[in-house]
């Protein structure tokens, strides 16, 4: 695990490298998705432009609005680039928030969008294993087995090599689009679908899972719910007198091309 | 496709999802564990130096005589900074480190601000502390042995450690600021001896 590089004054985070790059292919594939799915590209863009900013934004405020008395007698504080200053759960809530209100606004249709960023969300949960294994963060439970590998005093799971492959599985099968129907929202259930019954498959092996009464992993019960409803949403989604989109009554929009 | 041609059939997709979910189900039964084997639980036994694991331990000679132990001091919150006389970023937010230290020292804070002697002077390090008034012990890692065990990378890096001798936060570079100190150990302070 090599966390950190020093270059000159810099000190450089490999683990957030890692995520910075996994944002700008996920970017990349999603715009290339939405001009192939005939989507406005460029708002298909600034929504997960602004979805990020907001995100990281609203996870820094909210981090801020527990401990207000410290940062309003240090409002500096609120610039610290240190990533342990955020709220995550707050940034995901607020970031996926100001991306709806942005695809309302900006009358994107709901399944092809959805779609359009399937492919760059498979691509960034593989750089999101890189960084894991880059951070040792996410590390698998103690384990004797010839292909352990030593960390944090002890030989455990690979649980961050498990979980970049699953995550290049998932990324392969969403790129080949076997559900078929493009734009019908059905591959980016299928790729959140798979991501989450990896979650619940290799989730047994990690180390850091957060228990909870019976000793039951949060992490499967959640994933379990998820898939459920991910699966009745792919079925409900392939009939053909499917629900208009959510974000608006625009369809395609050619716009793109122009 | 043989997956599309699944999904335009009912009851088999019906059956598929059953499938999935019981087997889901049952391997999510099977890998339940006892809340100590995760650091999600309890305080593991081993010790590493990052968030959930116990601190690893160390005792070091203090600037100006006499030794502190880093487990004598459970039952406190104790923030551990490593650190260097000619690091910038060290420089820099010091100062912050010692007003939070002073505004909390009597609700159970500690400060260890480990200075990494092996690649410092003692000299350089007294002439440091004196410069900006640090009133918390200044342990001197002399063989660079807390920088090894720490898996030291980056100057400052600083570890927020609980009452129970848990890691709870790491900083790894700074400079850290006033606000961002104080929220690291508002909580840990709240918490039951």
């Amino acid at each position: 695990m090599f966390p950190f590089i020093r270059v000159g004054p810099f000190l450089l985070q490999l683990p957030g490298l890692a995520l910075l790059a996994g944002i700008w292919i996920g970017s990349s594939l999603a715009e290339k998705e939405a001009a192939r799915l005939k989507l406005n590209v460029a708002a298909v863009y600034n929504l997960i432009f602004f979805g990020l900013i907001a995100g990281v934004v609203g996870a820094r405020l909210a981090y801020a609005a527990r401990y207000l008395s410290a940062y309003l007698a240090n409002p500096l504080g609120l610039l610290a680039l240190t990533p342990a200053t955020l709220s995550p759960n707050a940034g995901l809530v607020i970031g996926l928030a100001v991306a709806a209100l942005f695809g309302w606004r900006k009358k994107l249709p709901l399944r092809p969008t959805l779609d359009a960023l399937a492919p760059g969300l498979a691509a960034f949960m593989v750089t999101l294993g890189v960084a894991h294994i880059m951070s040792g963060d996410a590390f698998g439970a103690p384990a004797q087995l010839p292909w352990s590998i030593y960390l944090w005093d002890d030989y455990r799971h690979p649980s961050q090599i498990y979980e970049t492959i699953a995550a290049l599985v998932v990324f392969a099968v969403a790129w080949k689009r076997p559900l078929g129907q493009p734009g019908a929202g059905s591959n980016f259930l299928l790729v959140v679908a798979l991501s989450v019954a990896a979650r619940v498959l290799l989730e047994a092996f990690r180390g850091d899972s957060v228990i909870w009464p019976g000793g039951f992993r949060a992490a499967q019960v959640v994933g379990l719910l998820v898939l459920a409803a991910v699966l009745w949403l792919t079925k409900a989604w392939s009939q053909p007198a499917a629900p208009g989109p959510l974000f608006g009554e625009e369809s395609l929009n050619t716009e793109a091309h122009q | 496709m043989a997956t599309a041609a699944l999904l335009q059939d009912a009851r088999r997709w019906t059956v598929l999802t059953l499938v999935v979910l019981i087997l889901g189900a049952g391997w999510t039964f099977l890998s339940r564990v006892p809340p100590a084997v995760t650091t999600g639980g309890a305080p593991p036994a081993n010790a590493s130096p990052r968030e959930g694991f116990s601190a690893p331990d160390f005792t070091l000679d203090l600037l100006g005589g006499g030794q502190v132990t880093l487990s004598e001091l459970r039952g406190k919150v104790v923030v551990v900074n490593l650190w260097a006389s000619w690091c910038p970023p060290c420089r820099a937010e010091m100062p912050a480190i010692e007003k939070v230290y002073r505004a909390n020292k009597d609700r159970g804070l500690e400060v260890l601000a480990v200075n990494s002697t092996v690649q410092d002077s003692e000299a350089d390090a007294a002439a440091f502390v004196q410069d900006f008034g640090l009133t918390f012990p200044i342990p001197l890692d002399r063989m660079g042995a807390v920088s090894n065990r720490y898996l030291l990378r980056a100057l400052p890096s600083t570890y927020f450690i609980d009452r129970r001798g848990v890691i709870r936060t790491v900083v790894i570079g700074g400079p850290m600021s006033e606000a961002v100190i104080q929220s690291k150990v508002e909580d840990l302070l709240e918490e039951a001896p």
